[in-house]
């Protein structure tokens, strides 16, 4: 086994908490953050749920003590939101006394402002001040700079899988010895476009998803951030810091089969599966829980439960989707499961996957439905995104 | 550290860049404030059902990878890595205006599966049924080099061929909004160059650069690519120690270099940065530029690397790309340095070979 890159702290924003203690509470008394959206005027407000954070632009910008003339799409304040916590939790105080950078992934940038303002801005001057947050590097920058991380900053955007590939870039960087410390993750804000675009796809469900289940009827859109602080072996030892898990494999992999959906026999996601635990030279019979990247899609679920029964064959280990907790977070999905994933090591504890009622027929897979005590060594998850991307990350005990 | 060669390059841009005599005789210095590609022959590489389908990044981001894959002879890369600033602009761009016109009713999904990020990359995978490693980066104008030094690690963690490049296209709405700020420069400004223009923003371009990177040389090969260095958001006076830690860390100095390739973009604003290192540690060292004919976009330097493998190769520098006059006598290491409205400080270290 190898031993990967350690994690030193987490920082999370999602519709079941706005902390790591919130989120983790929420998993295991099973209270879900599905609800009809509140924040966005759309035509399709009655008929679809949505994982809503709590917090107003507002309360966020109060809340990250920003001026008022700021110019922050709400995928930003989420991710500086999130970050800010993961930085606290890794008790960093002087972020530049090592090499440190910044990896942020998202699929919808600033578009929550642009769609609002789409007209308007060629009118008014007043709200121009958002074409510049537009880009998706935009939440990035400013993340960093609140940080005071001057140098090595980027983004990601590989749709659903983009802060997966955010983890894996940063372990990549400090495994080859070229940064010190990075702060990895994602940040993906509620906004009309998406809502439209799963909408015309024809997979957003009008109920609570319902992941794995033969009957479930497609996905809840959510909004979330997440940033997990890795550290190099050298900064943890002279630092002494407490780590709380390793990234231990990583791998990405192209499905190559269609430009939004999985294919049948879900072969990009059985590779990455094969490739993450090479990385960690792990058997597939060590993984002791697997954070699926389950959303409830007929096409994803059915594709996946596939790539499991690849990868793992009769002895598929204990699963879950998280899913159905706080919707389908796009490119923050990765960096949350991350999270959750870790919450499991430490507090030794499945979470379940709620609203399963019936197994799809002839895959016939079961997750744990039940909050469930259980030493864990190792956690596979996954993600999988437009373009044929899917990525697994695997996340050892220290 | 293993070594990385630029074996294979494509490029689709403003100028005709099919093949690089083509481009020596028939480069145009741009005249326009907003500049669309000078377009292939899309038959040649994609299928005519696709190329109706595809935005014009898409397409160019095919085909300039074709080129590259198909000069360095490779079928199928062990990984794909692209990088773009603003992703799929003209799809997401009308998906959006779909959403606000018709009042979120009468969409249909085209539009929205053409307009994630990465559709360039999983297209291109698709394309070529590239099952490997594919990822997207999309940090303004440092995304393509992002891209490289993602490719860099996976040439040193013994991955033996990458495909790379970087990609941009021209999005109506979101040139607007940009005209409307101030970041495109008007056209009666433009006559005598964008050096000579004395006036803000830029002029905008468009372009695909695809690179077949790998751990041997092969008979095609340009350059060695040495190392990337990426700096977001550091003050101005940290650019040029930045840059010679940089050059140290392979054991180099600024006199050393025999070629440096700036981004200058006519943006009077801004240029400050380039000129201010022509006029200290460049000022004894040839100095060319690419902007004049390549525009600005978020990944111009992937055209900028396109023109600096091309001088590596052939050991000539066209005069037309000129920003000053040194005696070069023999051209071993050659630096880009880009950055954008002073954050997204790049610096790429090239080496012939």
């Amino acid at each position: 086994m190898s031993k990967g890159v350690a994690v030193t702290g987490m920082g999370i924003i999602s519709s079941i908490g706005n902390n790591i203690e919130e989120n983790y509470q929420s998993l295991i008394s099973k209270k879900q953050g599905i609800s009809k959206i509140k924040k966005i005027q759309t035509i399709h407000k009655d008929v679809i749920k949505v994982g809503e954070i709590n917090y107003t632009n507002k309360e966020l910008i109060t809340l990250l003590e920003l001026p008022k003339t700021n110019n922050y799409s709400r995928t930003a304040l989420l991710g500086e939101f999130a970050a800010k916590e993961a930085v606290k939790n890794a008790n960093i105080t002087n972020i530049n006394k090592y090499k440190t950078g910044l990896i942020s992934a998202t699929s919808v940038g600033g578009m929550d402002k642009t769609e609002k303002y789409y007209y308007s801005q060629f009118e008014e001057t007043k709200n121009r001040k958002y074409i510049a947050s537009h880009d998706a590097g935009d939440a990035s920058k400013k993340i960093a700079k609140s940080l005071g991380i001057t140098d090595f900053v980027s983004t990601i955007s590989t749709a659903c899988s983009s802060s997966a590939n955010a983890i894996m870039l940063g372990a990549r960087m400090i495994k080859a010895g070229k940064i010190d410390r990075v702060i990895v993750g994602g940040s993906d804000c509620l906004s009309k476009f998406t809502i439209n675009g799963f909408k015309t796809l024809m997979i957003l469900s009008e109920t609570d998803c319902k992941p794995f289940d033969e009957n479930r009827t497609g996905l809840n859109l959510g909004e979330a951030a997440a940033f997990l602080v890795l550290e190099s072996d050298e900064v943890v030892k002279k630092e002494n810091k407490k780590v709380l898990a390793y990234v231990s494999g990583y791998a990405n992999a192209n499905d190559a089969y269609h430009q939004t959906a999985s294919s049948e026999n879900g072969e990009g996601a059985t590779l990455a599966m094969q490739k993450a635990l090479r990385v960690a030279k792990i058997k597939p019979t060590e993984i002791d829980y697997v954070n699926a990247h389950g959303t409830a899609t007929p096409n994803n679920d059915h594709s996946e439960s596939r790539a499991i029964l690849n990868v793992f064959g009769a002895k598929v280990p204990d699963f879950s989707s998280t899913k159905a907790y706080t919707g389908h977070t796009l490119a923050a999905a990765a960096a949350i499961e991350a999270v959750y994933s870790i919450l499991a090591i430490q507090h030794k504890v499945l979470f379940p996957n709620l609203n399963f009622e019936t197994p799809i027929a002839d895959t016939a897979l079961v997750p744990k439905t039940e909050v469930t005590k259980k030493e864990i060594q190792h956690v596979l998850s996954n993600s999988f995104g437009f373009g044929g991307n899917c990525s697994t990350l695997i996340f050892s005990k220290t | 550290m293993a070594q990385c060669y630029i074996n294979g390059i494509g490029s689709v841009s403003t100028q005709d860049t099919s093949n690089y005599k083509a481009f020596l005789k028939n480069h145009q210095e741009l005249k326009e404030n907003i500049v669309h590609v000078h377009k292939p022959n899309y038959r040649d590489y994609i299928k005519p059902a696709s190329i109706r389908r595809m935005a014009n990044g898409v397409k160019n981001g095919v085909v300039a990878s074709a080129i590259a894959l198909k000069e360095a002879a490779i079928e199928t890369p062990e990984a794909i890595i692209t990088g773009t600033g603003m992703g799929c602009t003209i799809d997401s761009g009308k998906f959006l205006k779909n959403i606000v016109d018709n009042n979120e009713q009468y969409l249909t999904p085209t539009a929205f599966i053409q307009s994630t990020h990465n559709t360039v990359g999983g297209q291109i995978a698709l394309g070529l049924q590239c099952k490997a490693y594919n990822v997207t980066y999309v940090h303004n104008a440092t995304s393509f080099e992002t891209a490289l030094i993602d490719a860099l690690l996976m040439i040193n963690d013994n991955q033996t061929t990458i495909l790379v490049g970087g990609v941009d296209e021209i999005g109506d709405y979101s040139v607007s909004l940009h005209q409307l700020v101030g970041l495109v420069k008007e056209q009666d400004t433009m006559s005598n160059g964008i050096l000579q223009s004395n006036s803000k923003g830029t002029i905008y371009g468009e372009g695909a650069q695809f690179f077949a990177l790998e751990n041997k040389k092969k008979d095609t090969a340009y350059a060695e690519l040495v190392d990337v260095s990426i700096h977001d958001s550091i003050q101005d006076n940290e650019v040029q120690t930045r840059l010679l830690t940089f050059l140290k860390n392979h054991e180099l100095k600024a006199t050393d270099l025999d070629l440096v390739i700036l981004g200058n973009n006519g943006d009077e604003e801004y240029d400050k940065h380039y000129n201010k290192l022509q006029n200290s540690i460049f000022k004894d060292t040839q100095q060319i530029y690419y902007k004049h004919l390549s525009g600005e976009y978020h990944t111009a330097s992937s055209f900028g690397l396109w023109m600096a493998a091309q001088i590596c190769k052939t050991q000539k520098i066209p005069e037309f790309l000129k920003l000053n006059t040194k005696k070069v006598t023999a051209i071993k290491h050659l630096l880009l340095y880009n950055q954008y409205r002073g954050e997204n400080h790049s610096f790429t270290l090239l080496r012939s070979c």
